[in-house]
């Protein structure tokens, strides 16, 4: 069927990629379901109303999508690589939290708050990585206990510093305005605003698609999330993947984190909370498979596009929002199938 | 190893092992056990099951280290600590369970590990293009007519997966090729393309070391049989030294055919068919003669 074995023939080779199906090569691309239900959101929300479409309406719809958008591309090379990390959304909230009190409470440089954040969160991302790799316990357990510890300690350790249960106040600490532009700036297009997290979700899908797809860490992710030990075998080093893996996810966090604190300039220590299985949803609606070795990061972005949508586009629809959870629900469902469907036609001879 | 080592081990083959055990806690995995391979020779390992085949292979491959004896790299004794060291000297493995993986491409597969790259710095990049001419190029060196090298692996029958295996071995300059059991979950054709190439790597000039259970896999393609039962060596024999029905016997184990049909004539009807039968095939086997011209009691607990 797709291959001979015996001695090629002088002039065979063109004439049979002819019978490479286009549908198939289509079928197989992981985003694909994703952007035919992007696509078909897109179209129906649009039709039930106008203000869908205008340039306020995508500002509207782009904003929430971009956040989730962002830390779906790092989950979704960690679900590649075959893990899972539901200590991802909290981590955002234990990011900006670590900052606000940096700044506010101990009134540090916010420069040097931020990069301490930053090596806090990549610190709980190896070891979140670390833990994993060395015990071989699922990454559901491992960060499923990082998440409760983290919820605590946002919680615990912010009430012990200042008493409540938010901390607030950013614009008024030192050289705030020289974080803003990277932060928490916006960009006026024929009069509307668009926040900057805009332009990191597209950078971040455009750098995780290329490392994914052009690079040997691509190539290694993909592999241990394939087979570890085929992967090892042949001299990956599986190890010191999956732990990079974990630290992106926390790098990312701590990106989200940071533009949510700046833009809002306050933090609440629920932050993130329950968010760590939307960027999950979005994965899988982008094509991620759950046992990994499988999927794209801009799959998961579109995903991440399909949740701005719905959230925003029910209410623009006229619909009650409290729909929105169901509608998530039933396109992940649908995803998952369509998932299943795929993995079975790509590995579709017997073997 | 370096063309140093090969002038001074001129005629040293390219591995031996010499009287080597292996112990896991109590449990003698491997006792006294000396083979060695040439280049362009296959030598076939042959055992059933828990006769200690995948001990030997982890030895040669780094994934253990043998506790007894000399294990031998072109004339130098070597003991490897890890799969890569093996690697890096020469010795490629190609596992039972493939160390391929199902999802990715086959062009990525083959190049798993050992990605070619170009440019510098954080603009390092995979040469895909080069890779996927490599891969066509390689399997085709191998007879193996890929339409379409981006196609998942897992969409390779099992035969090609292993014949990709084989060239991956080749291409990357391995000098001893480890195939664990190859054919074991194959159909007899699929089982003959394999055979074929492990043919081509021999006549390309590496050394091959096949382990099967199935004489019949290894007597057309071997050129040198050690016969593994319980950890033990059952004989090293040269091609010349043992013909096709005296290896089948002595993989066989022929007084443990007798005792099956034994226990099959207790049963009546068509089960002593099945034991007449069975000892009619042992007569046909030769075991008498085997054990004769050997000079090795077979079937007997050693």
């Amino acid at each position: 069927m797709t291959t001979t074995l015996s001695p090629p023939p002088p002039a065979g080779a063109d004439e049979r990629v002819a019978k490479v199906g286009i549908v198939r090569r289509l079928v197989v691309r992981p985003e694909i379901g994703s952007l035919i239900g992007a696509v078909v959101l897109f179209v129906l929300f649009a039709a039930a109303s106008s203000n869908f479409y205008s340039l306020a309406g995508i500002s509207n719809w782009l904003d929430p999508a971009s956040l989730f958008g962002i830390m779906a591309v790092g989950v979704a090379l960690l679900m590649i690589g075959g893990h899972f990390d539901l200590s991802a959304g909290v981590l955002t909230g234990t990011a900006g939290l670590a900052t606000a009190v940096m700044t506010t409470k101990w009134g540090l440089n916010i420069w040097l708050a931020l990069l301490l954040s930053l090596a806090l969160c990549l610190g709980i991302g190896f070891t979140n990585g670390y833990l994993v790799t060395r015990t071989g316990l699922p990454s559901f357990i491992i960060t499923l206990a990082t998440f409760l510890m983290l919820q605590g300690l946002n919680l615990a350790v912010t009430k012990l510093i200042t008493g409540t249960v938010s901390v607030g106040g950013m614009a008024t600490v030192p050289f705030y305005d020289s974080v803003r532009p990277i932060f928490a700036s916006k960009i006026n297009i024929l009069g509307v605003d668009f926040k900057i997290q805009i332009l990191w979700w597209i950078l971040a899908t455009a750098v995780g698609a290329w490392v994914l797809a052009k690079t040997r860490f691509g190539n290694w992710t993909f592999a241990v999330g394939g087979d570890p030990v085929a992967s090892r075998n042949v001299g990956v080093p599986a190890t010191r993947t999956t732990i990079t893996l974990f630290m992106i996810v926390s790098g990312f966090a701590w990106l989200v984190g940071s533009l949510k604190l700046l833009e809002q300039t306050s933090v609440q220590t629920s932050q993130g909370f329950g968010e760590e299985l939307i960027y999950i949803v979005a994965a899988v609606i982008g094509g991620c498979l759950l046992t990994g070795g499988y999927g794209s990061v801009i799959g998961a972005s579109i995903g991440a596009l399909i949740f701005g949508m719905t959230n925003q586009g029910i209410v623009y629809a006229g619909l009650d929002s409290d729909w929105f959870k169901f509608f998530l629900g039933a396109m992940l469902l649908l995803a998952v199938l369509a998932n299943q469907f795929v993995r079975r036609f790509a590995e579709s001879r017997k073997g | 190893m370096s063309v140093q080592v090969e002038r001074k081990h001129g005629d040293a083959p390219l591995m031996e092992i010499r009287n080597v055990s292996k112990v896991f806690g109590s449990v003698l995995a491997l006792q006294d056990i000396s083979t060695k391979v040439g280049a362009a020779a296959v030598t076939c390992v042959l055992g059933d099951n828990g006769a200690g085949k995948s001990t030997l292979i982890k030895i040669f491959a780094g994934v253990h280290q043998h506790d007894g004896g000399e294990f031998l790299v072109e004339g130098e004794p070597v003991a490897f600590t890890s799969p890569r060291e093996a690697l890096d000297a020469g010795i490629a493995t190609v596992y039972q369970d493939l160390a391929v993986v199902r999802l990715m491409p086959v062009w990525r597969n083959f190049f798993l590990g050992s990605e070619v790259r170009k440019g510098r710095g954080p603009a390092a990049r995979l040469d895909t293009d080069a890779m996927r001419r490599t891969t066509k190029a390689e399997l085709l060196a191998m007879g193996i007519d890929l339409r379409d090298v981006d196609q998942p692996i897992g969409t390779l029958s099992g035969g090609e997966r292993q014949c990709v295996a084989i060239a991956r071995a080749v291409y990357f300059g391995a000098k001893v090729l480890i195939l664990d059991e190859p054919t074991a979950a194959l159909g007899v054709k699929q089982a003959g393309v394999v055979l074929k190439y492990v043919i081509q790597a021999k006549e390309r000039g590496l050394g091959v070391i096949f382990i099967t259970h199935n004489p019949h896999h290894a007597y057309p393609v071997g050129d040198r049989f050690m016969l593994l039962k319980r950890g033990r060596s059952l004989g090293d024999f040269a091609k010349s030294e043992i013909t096709r029905d005296e290896l089948t016997a002595l993989m066989a184990g022929g007084a443990e055919l007798e005792a099956l049909s034994h226990e099959l004539e207790g049963g009546g009807g068509a089960a002593a068919e099945a034991a007449a039968e069975l000892e009619a095939g042992v007569q046909d086997l030769g075991v008498q003669a085997a054990e004769e011209h050997l000079g090795q009691p077979t079937g007997k607990t050693v």
